[in-house]
């Protein structure tokens, strides 16, 4: 055997390996709890939607999606709106303490979540902000947004400042070049960070189950409350999982060709 | 109708980069700014565009104090030597993009864009994105964009600098036509003193911060006031060897001697530095009074068509251009030989006796 087909069959069998909780997770989602105990089945003997229906007529599990969606995407906003001035910033201007400030952001994510957890839920209970979905995105802000400093000033380090100049030079003023040509010139630094707040955000458990209760209450906390009076119903758990898995597939999707470019050219 | 530099000191984080310029450019006028890397040519342009704020002094334009001026109010136009174009936007657009924040009419652009284009000869890739391009071409987009709107100044920062020999020597002639008919200030800076004597026009001559010297390009390489004036403008660096004049003779460096020709005739007597181009220094006589030098060969570099010799002996160290290609061991012995009714004489403050009569009438 060739050394090519050799590592063909190799990462073949790897990306197999990879593969089998996830194919495990989609066909448990089409069985029912009765087959999924009984015994050992490569395929839905018995082909089921019933859980899936479950969770899209159920508003209490399919308010759990909406929920997550809306402070994901309110999360990216908040993110980019305060990270993109702050890392044009620390790329174009030089200040006192400027590097120190800089690893001082990033050394926010180095300290354990668990850490935040008690003044975050006592501040927002006592401003009211308890169990809404700002709340959530906020609270994830305090991660997203170092790393979005970080990965932006990488991509805005990499634009010379001479672009700057010769656009204040044009007569543009700071607002129109920033939208207008400097946005244009890193939106594949934009991609990339619009991804990791996306993954960050969507699969954290932590702060968005102690946040919240009823109103804004995340799919992944739902999830972890299906114990029923019959036990835990895996089948719809695992259809759960699977509509949580596609988010994340779609949004990969969408900036795939950023991304590539980010972890040539940036800071990822 | 003027562009005034008036008494320009800048310091950054202590250092000095300009001190004490003064300069005055005329409406309409080609000015070079010549000088090596670090001499304050960039500095000094950015705070004209207003992109840096001198630490004292005032720029005045057409009467009016700049100073206090944001750049996108100055009017002026800059282009680097990196080509700087907006990558996102076509080379139309990029073409277009100063009059289009000027809010100019879609019509009066179109023509414009186009004009300005076919100048540059680039009118084929007006479609197609910078980034597409060849650097010349790069490098037009970006000319474009700064000779399109009508800047009261265009400021060139070693334009020319990042590209290739041929498309130099073509570029830099047609720029001279771009200006022939512009009522702009032109700024051009370059660390080449034949670009500066190939462009013509007013020449500043930058060093360290400072202005040495000032006039045609022509003039200051006929009537250099300094040792440092004539050295700058000379590439590869003049040759300068210490020297005292008695009364029939002079003796540089106590070694060599000859007699004072009708050249130099009537210089006082005392000590002086004699300066002698190396294009002038030969590997036959020229003339009767050359003088034979024996020397050893250090190095010979090869620069495009000519060779730099640098030689030396016991007392002192000479460059020698040479046409042609030559090949020369290392150690190996030369005779070289040095035309004595060709030396520049300065005394020994820096400051410029008598000019070989060769260079004061001859063409640069």
């Amino acid at each position: 055997m060739d050394y090519s087909l050799r590592k063909k069959l190799g990462l073949a069998l790897y990306i197999v390996f990879l593969f089998i909780p996830i194919y495990w997770l989609v066909i448990m989602s089409f069985k029912g709890t009765e087959e999924i105990l009984g015994g050992l089945t490569l395929w839905p003997q018995s082909f089921t939607f019933d859980n899936y229906h479950t969770i899209f007529t159920d508003s209490t599990w399919y308010m759990g999606y909406v929920n997550s969606m809306i402070y994901v995407s309110m999360n990216m906003a908040i993110t980019l709106v305060v990270a993109l001035p702050a890392a044009y910033a620390f790329s174009r201007y030089r200040f006192i303490g400027d590097s120190h400030l800089f690893f001082w952001l990033l050394s926010n994510r180095m300290a354990p979540p668990a850490v935040f957890l008690l003044p975050f839920f006592q501040l927002y209970s006592s401003v009211g902000l308890f169990d809404t979905h700002i709340a959530v995105a906020l609270a994830h802000c305090l991660f997203t947004v170092p790393l979005a400093v970080w990965i932006l000033e990488g991509f805005m380090s990499g634009v010379p400042r001479e672009v700057d100049e010769t656009a204040y030079i044009d007569g543009y003023s700071f607002p129109k070049f920033f939208l207008r040509i400097f946005l244009p010139m890193i939106r594949s630094g934009i991609g990339v960070t619009a991804f990791f707040c996306f993954m960050f955000s969507w699969v954290e458990l932590l702060f968005a189950r102690t946040l919240t209760s009823v109103d804004a209450k995340p799919i992944a906390a739902i999830m972890t409350r299906t114990v029923g009076a019959a036990g835990i119903d895996w089948g719809l758990l695992a259809a759960a999982g699977v509509l949580t898995i596609i988010p994340g597939i779609l949004v990969i999707w969408f900036v795939r060709n950023h991304v590539a470019k980010g972890f040539a050219l940036g800071r990822v | 109708m003027s562009l005034v530099l008036d008494n320009i000191n800048h310091t950054v984080n202590g250092g000095s980069f300009l001190s004490n310029i003064n300069l005055t450019l005329e409406s309409g006028s080609f000015n070079v700014l010549l000088g090596r890397t670090l001499a304050g040519k960039t500095t000094l342009m950015r705070l004209i565009a207003g992109l840096d704020k001198p630490t004292n002094g005032k720029v005045i334009l057409h009467g009016k104090d700049l100073t206090d001026v944001k750049v996108q109010e100055r009017n002026v136009s800059m282009v680097y030597q990196q080509f700087v174009n907006y990558p996102n936007l076509t080379v139309r657009e990029n073409i277009a993009s100063p009059l289009r924040i000027a809010k100019v009419k879609d019509s009066e652009i179109a023509k414009r864009v186009q004009e300005t284009a076919a100048i540059l000869q680039i009118e084929p890739f007006l479609d197609r994105y910078p980034l597409e391009l060849s650097g010349g071409q790069q490098q037009r987009t970006s000319m474009a964009r700064a000779l399109v709107k009508d800047a009261s100044i265009i400021l060139f920062d070693e334009p020319l600098v990042n590209l290739d020999y041929k498309l130099r020597e073509e570029l830099r002639a047609e720029l001279r036509g771009l200006f022939k008919e512009r009522n702009a200030i032109a700024i051009y800076a370059t660390t080449e003193p034949h670009e500066a004597m190939a462009l013509g026009g007013n020449t500043t001559l930058l060093h360290e911060g400072r202005v040495i010297q000032t006039g045609a390009a022509t003039h200051i390489y006929r009537h250099p006031d300094t040792m440092e004036a004539a050295s700058l403008y000379s590439e590869p660096a003049i040759n300068l060897i210490k020297g005292r004049v008695t009364d029939s003779e002079v003796s540089l460096e106590d070694s060599v001697h000859f007699s004072l020709g009708t050249e130099l005739e009537g210089l006082p007597n005392g000590e002086y530095v004699f300066g002698v181009l190396p294009s002038h220094i030969g590997l036959a006589p020229n003339n009767d009074d050359d003088l034979e030098l024996n020397m050893t060969v250090e190095l010979a570099e090869i620069s495009g068509s000519e060779t730099y010799m640098h030689v030396h002996n016991e007392h002192f160290e000479l460059i020698v251009q040479l046409n042609g290609i030559h090949d020369y061991r290392t150690e190996a012995p030369v005779k070289v030989y040095l035309p004595t009714h060709k030396l520049f004489v300065f005394d020994l403050t820096g400051k410029t006796v008598q000019v070989p009569s060769s260079i004061q009438k001859g063409a640069p």
